[in-house]
């Protein structure tokens, strides 16, 4: 039986050379390495690659129309499945979206909490990366090791929020509640102990010669052409542009702290593994300094008609009551304009953008996620190199498929 | 590079690898061997929920539909109906409460904001996570799996103080 090949898209073109040595492979959608259900459609001659072609969507829910149908404090639940390494992120970037529209105040107290959390959160989710992206290339033991250390970090998530992987801790004007007891004295517990678990990462892998002979001089992205990208966050400062929001566009206070924006000049999977490494003490220097701070105070914006009232005040005060019902049931109004907030992410930039029409829902909710955009430099940086070397490099972008597809 | 270098080098990053490994032997194991061991739950832990009763056994719910608004995944289904017996004779505190409370896990995400929206403390998060079921169905859960006076709650978690180290002090639920 002959099937007919003359509608089919290209890159299922059927090549009918017998001397022609170029084989296209699927990598992908179960691979292990592409971290998600991402499909990459290989070129190769011999061992080495001519052309990558990413195919992304199979995880894709629909989020961004989700969020027309939700109430604004209903969509930050939402946002914590896009990036679900770094959930709390992806709340910052939503919820200070919406208190621009809004134009609230946040109180200070809450704005220290978010940047510790925020940070530790950052740290939880390089840990991952650092985990998967050396099992990919072969040392297992870190993965062990790195999860462990996550698992604290995600204690104290858990602990401060009662959710692990989807906290929703971030809510409009402020936080969910405040910080239980004793949590400062957890955070020190962790701040005394990583650097110790950071260097022993440092001596399994830093100093481990496989590991620089798979990262070195692999996955080459220049400075310039990472720009044209459009690529950020630790993969851009990996080609040594030092583009860090937290700097150049502070957000929550983070003009307040002192920390550096690690660079590194190799352009190479190597570079970018340095700076994921640095970035993780400089995170400890802001989580110690943010932990400092925490000073008592209010944890949410006084804002009656956006913020649930005081649970207590709720039950006594005829007016919070109402409020209560009023925000419950039918969400707030949020004045109608257009809104774009970007923070960094562990990822890279993390922007959302949301048009408001009045009303308590929002009319188009659009994500800038890191993920995606990193993705797309991928192609530009496995041409020309080794089979075994795309699961390096794709480890190296450090990228989260929920919230390619989204 | 000469070979002998190469293997010296190679056998020296192998040697340090392999002494971290070796530290950790005698050290403290952070796994915890679930099932055989409970695992530890924060206070704030949002697991399967739990109606709550008063002092006299009565549902505290007054089916005033505030969580099932609240719920971003629309997954709280409840009947109203009124009771008109004498109050301590009522199914619940109020003369009105929810004759059908229905939440449907399969559609859950475990956001806590039908116990943020309750304004009469009915409806909390217990600790019970093992919610995995053969049939789809199952996952229907009614009054009779949630009420706290029904609901069998698992061994395999104990909640930890919250004012106190993740895993040297635990609290009885
Ligand atoms: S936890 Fe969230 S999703 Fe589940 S019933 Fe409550 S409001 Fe709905
Ligand atoms: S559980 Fe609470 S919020 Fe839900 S209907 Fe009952 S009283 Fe109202």
């Amino acid at each position: 039986m002959s099937v007919s090949t003359t509608n089919l898209p290209p890159q299922f073109e059927v090549v009918d050379r017998p001397l022609d040595t170029q084989m296209t492979i699927s990598m992908g959608p179960q691979h292990p390495s592409t971290h998600g259900v991402l499909r990459l459609e290989l070129v190769l001659d011999g061992e080495m690659i001519v052309k990558c072609t990413p195919d992304i969507g199979y995880l894709h829910t629909g989020m961004e129309k989700l969020f027309e149908y939700k109430k604004y404090q209903q969509g930050i639940v939402i946002t914590d499945r896009m990036d679900y390494l770094n959930p709390l992120g992806n709340n910052l970037a939503y919820v200070m979206a919406v208190e621009k529209l809004l134009g609230l105040e946040i109180p200070e107290r809450a704005q220290t909490i978010r940047v510790l959390m925020c940070e530790m959160q950052r740290i939880a989710s390089h840990l991952v990366w650092l985990g998967t992206h050396a099992l990919d290339i072969g040392a297992m033991t870190v993965f062990f090791y790195c999860f462990r250390e996550r698992e604290k970090i995600l204690n104290m998530i858990e602990a401060a929020s009662g959710g692990r992987l989807t906290p929703s801790y971030f809510r409009i004007g402020g936080l969910m509640m405040d910080l239980p007891a004793g949590f400062e004295r957890r955070v020190k517990q962790f701040t005394d102990n990583f650097p110790a678990a950071l260097d022993e990462f440092h001596t399994l892998l830093s100093g481990n010669r496989i590991f620089q002979n798979r990262t070195k001089g692999v996955g080459i992205i220049s400075a310039e052409d990472a720009i044209d990208w459009g690529i950020t966050g630790p993969s851009l400062r990996g080609s040594g542009v030092a583009l860090d929001i937290r700097r150049s566009n502070p957000y929550s206070g983070y003009e307040n702290y002192d920390f550096d924006i690690p660079i590194e000049h190799g352009c190479d999977v190597w570079a970018r593994y340095m700076v994921r490494m640095r970035e993780m003490a400089e995170s400890l220097k802001i989580v110690k300094q943010a932990a400092s701070r925490l000073a008592p105070g209010p944890v949410k914006a006084d804002a009656p008609k956006v913020v649930l009232p005081d649970r207590e005040a709720m039950k006594t005060h005829m007016d919070a009551l109402i409020h209560h019902f009023l925000i419950v049931a039918e969400g707030f109004n949020v004045p109608a304009g257009e809104v774009y907030h970007a923070i960094e992410g562990s990822k890279g930039e993390l922007g959302v953008y949301i048009r408001s029409e009045g009303g308590a829902k929002p009319s188009r909710v659009h994500v800038r996620g890191p993920s995606f955009v990193n993705l797309s430099a991928l192609p530009h940086m496995v041409n020309g190199e080794m089979v075994a070397d795309v699961v390096a490099i794709i480890g190296s972008i450090d990228i989260v498929l929920g919230e390619i597809d989204r | 590079m000469s070979i002998i270098s190469d293997i010296v080098e190679s056998t020296k990053s192998i040697i340090k690898g392999m002494s971290v490994t070796f530290s950790y032997i005698p050290k403290a194991k952070w796994t915890v061997q679930y099932p055989e061991e409970p695992v530890t739950l924060q206070p704030r832990y949002r697991g399967q929920h739990l109606l709550h009763v008063d002092e006299l056994g009565r549902e505290k719910c007054v089916a005033c539909y505030l969580c099932a608004a609240a719920c971003p995944s629309d997954c709280i289904y409840i009947v109203a109906a009124d009771d008109p017996r004498a109050p301590e004779e009522r199914t619940g505190v109020d003369e009105r409460y929810a004759e059908v409370y229905n939440i449907d896990y399969g559609r859950c995400i475990f956001c806590g904001y039908c116990v943020e929206a309750c304004p009469k403390d009915a409806i909390t998060h217990g600790y019970n996570f093992e919610l995995s079921v053969y049939n789809r169905a199952d996952l229907l859960k009614t009054k009779d799996d949630l009420l706290i006076t029904k609901q069998k709650q698992s061994p395999n978690y104990r909640v930890a103080f919250s004012d106190e180290d993740v895993d040297s002090e635990y609290k009885e639920v």
